[in-house]
């Protein structure tokens, strides 16, 4: 259970900070390819080095994610999996685990379950964090005000595209961290990122103290580590679901996963 | 239509509706708004920034209508309908004749204003959704025109059911992009150009072909679809001494309807009606109405009537008509169902044709499947109305493209 007044994200950064260490933050779509290797795959990713899961809410119209996102969600939309079922496999993680667990999905499934309820039920089920792609600040209140209520974060994204005014917009409304997208453009594993982080980054801070995540394209133990440089996490995703999705016996890619995921830590934490 | 009040005060509030929304962030009551990733926030305030210096630069307002005069061809005429009018026996039948605009549809009063705007932005490359194939034709038509470069998303669907219409954007030197995810319909087609958009943000304008997407687009394409309902009110002032007594036009995301509507809303006795794509029918579920079945909810920009299920996915649609084939409405559609201003109300796919015969049978006119809606539903009104009643159609586009798809229901070889 989080320290009253300080919740899981807060203190995972914070324990980090102390340590000199960043933060590996791993997406998975909850029900890819079924919900019981939902829990399996982030059982796995936290015994090999993830330090927060982000859990994606399946929609039928994924409009910022690339192809490898798009198709795990369809694979869990076939699976009937929706909010009811993400917070079911959420309670279900917290039996065993404390990890901290941000929900990561798109505006209109959560307005259509109730803002009150979403943020109620997210609590109960033991999520820290919520993120919506498409829901901006100036959007934002209605959610950030239930959430607020149920002391879960509402993390929000900055582009390379926002500009000084829209850095002190968010940072404003933010809590957890901050997500700061390295590319203009959908999810999907890259080549080769952006060199302006470092310069982009240092601007940011300048407007909040909190931690900030970078991510959008990284798969390598490579990039991770470049990002780090100048940022508190990087975040995985669809380096994830591409091994994810070449599941064929759940035993081998389990593996391959832990391999993988231990494979970004330590080249995250080499100097 | 919602029971009003107090008649005298209607009026006062419509005039509050049409000239008040959106407010500052693009909402129409509790619709519309700006609900996409961050990255492209700064792309639609810059926008918006640039449109509403064109919109009061005279040398702007000066160019647009050239084009629209000298490129376009308007204004386009309001044709009596004589013979199908007596058809229908009751009120005297208007149309609009947006087919006979350049390109066959209305869509082009749209695309020439925004090409302009990105000419003015400094884009080099513009980008667009299209369904029935008419919003693709008239992008890669400015885009000809003006020398950008121009790419079309179109679902795989769409793409086999309007081939002449690919075929027409391919020779305009743009290309065609397949979109084979989810439906293959124009929904897809519009993720796949937001992703576009979201990648290529920096150089690319992307001409959104309706009244909806994130703020300011729903007012954008209203205010540049704005001629129509504006010439039809001369027009019928002109020819008749007076207002017409119902509007009628088909509505998928509803820029034509606007287009229609908006210069009348503060005529408080001119009664409107939008038909949305009744499918096989409301009750079969298979249909495109997302006023008439669908409930609010967020996709694409805008917070409006969508067509969702039980757990907000968002669900397919079925209309013979490939350009009523959306889940969603313009925000300001879903404003004016909720006032009461305009009624909206559904045509099968089945009277749609019966629309489309009678039309083409009756005035040597063949108007294409998402107009014969409105025209199906202008004769069922027509016959409840009496005598010397006005009703004016917007006839949005021909039917040329949809020869295949009208004959296959027939049951005829052309």
């Amino acid at each position: 259970m989080a320290v009253k007044g300080k919740n899981r994200i807060e203190s995972l950064f914070e324990r980090l900070r102390a340590d000199g260490k960043k933060a590996l933050i791993t997406f998975v779509t909850a029900g890819d390819p079924d919900l019981p290797t939902s829990k399996r795959i982030v059982r796995e990713l936290e015994r090999s080095g993830a330090d927060l899961i982000e859990l994606g809410i399946p929609f039928s119209d994924p409009m910022a994610d690339g192809p490898t996102i798009q198709a795990s969600s369809e694979r869990a939309l076939r699976k009937d999996v929706h909010i009811k079922e993400v917070l079911g496999l959420v309670r279900d993680i917290r039996k065993e685990s404390g990890i901290p667990i941000v929900l990561f999905g798109y505006y209109n499934p959560v307005f259509n379950y109730g803002l009150k309820r979403f943020a109620r039920e997210v609590r109960a089920a033991g999520a820290d964090g919520v993120l919506i792609v498409d829901l901006p600040a100036e959007e934002a209140d209605e959610l950030k005000a239930e959430l607020d209520r149920n002391s879960v974060d509402l993390i929000f994204l900055l582009t390379p595209t926002s500009d000084e005014k829209r850095m002190r917009l968010v940072a404003s409304k933010a809590s957890g961290f901050i997500y700061f997208v390295s590319v203009t453009g959908v999810t999907g594993a890259r080549k080769s990122l952006s060199t302006d982080i470092p310069a982009y980054l240092r601007r940011l801070r300048n407007f909040t103290s909190l931690p900030v995540g970078v991510g959008f394209g990284i798969s390598t133990p490579k990039q991770a580590r470049e990002v780090c440089r100048s940022a508190d996490a990087a975040v995985v995703g669809s380096a994830i679901v591409n091994i994810i999705a070449g599941m064929k016996g759940p035993g081998k890619s389990a593996d391959k996963l832990g391999s993988f995921v231990s494979g970004l830590k330590r080249g995250m934490s080499r100097p | 239509m919602k029971k009003r009040t107090k008649g005298q005060k209607a009026g006062a509030q419509d005039r509050r509706t049409s000239s008040r929304v959106p407010d500052r962030l693009g909402h129409f009551g509790i619709y519309g708004g700006r609900y996409i990733s961050e990255t492209l926030m700064p792309a639609v305030m810059e926008l918006e920034e640039a449109y509403l210096k064109c919109k009061k630069d005279p040398g702007f307002r000066k160019e647009f209508a050239y084009y629209l005069g000298e490129y376009v061809g308007r204004p386009t005429p309001l044709y009596y309908a004589e013979r199908l009018s007596r058809k229908a026996g009751g009120a005297d039948i208007f149309l609009k004749r947006e087919d006979l605009c350049h390109t066959g549809a209305h869509k082009i009063n749209n695309t020439i204003g925004q090409i302009l705007l990105a000419k003015r932005m400094g884009k080099k490359r513009v980008i667009a959704e299209t369904g029935a194939g008419q919003h693709g034709v008239a992008t890669a038509t400015v885009a000809a025109m003006f020398g950008l470069e121009c790419e079309i998303y179109m679902g795989e669907d769409d793409i086999k059911r309007q081939l002449p219409n690919v075929f027409r954007m391919k020779l305009l030197g743009a290309k065609v992009t397949p979109v084979t995810s989810g439906s293959r319909t124009l929904k897809d087609a519009m993720n796949e150009a937001l992703r576009d958009w979201v990648t290529n943000v920096y150089n690319t304008f992307y001409i959104i072909g309706t009244v909806a997407g994130p703020h300011p687009y729903p007012m954008l394409v209203r205010d540049f679809q704005s001629i129509i309902g504006v010439e039809a009110r001369r027009q019928i002032k002109e020819t008749t001494g007076g207002l017409p007594d119902l509007l009628v036009a088909c509505v998928g995301g509803g820029s034509n309807a606007i287009g229609l509507f908006h210069a009348f809303l503060d005529d408080k006795k001119v009664r409107m009606a939008g038909v949305e794509a009744g499918g096989e029918g409301l009750r079969t579920g298979r249909h495109a109405a997302s006023i008439s079945g669908g409930r609010v909810g967020v996709l694409h920009g805008n917070k409006t009537y969508l067509l969702q299920d039980r757990f907000g996915q968002i669900t397919d649609t079925h209309s013979i008509s490939a350009g009523l084939d959306y889940p969603g409405v313009g925000p300001e559609h879903a404003h004016l169902n909720d006032t009461g201003r305009v009624a909206y109300t559904t045509i099968t796919d089945r009277e749609a044709l019966d629309g489309f015969k009678a039309l083409t049978l009756s005035e040597g006119i063949i108007p294409a499947l998402e107009s014969s809606h409105a025209v199906a539903y202008a004769l069922k009104a027509a016959r409840e109305m009496r005598k010397g009643s006005k009703i004016i159609v917007c006839l949005s586009g021909r039917g040329d493209k949809d020869l295949n798809t009208v004959s296959r229901a027939f049951n005829f070889e052309i």
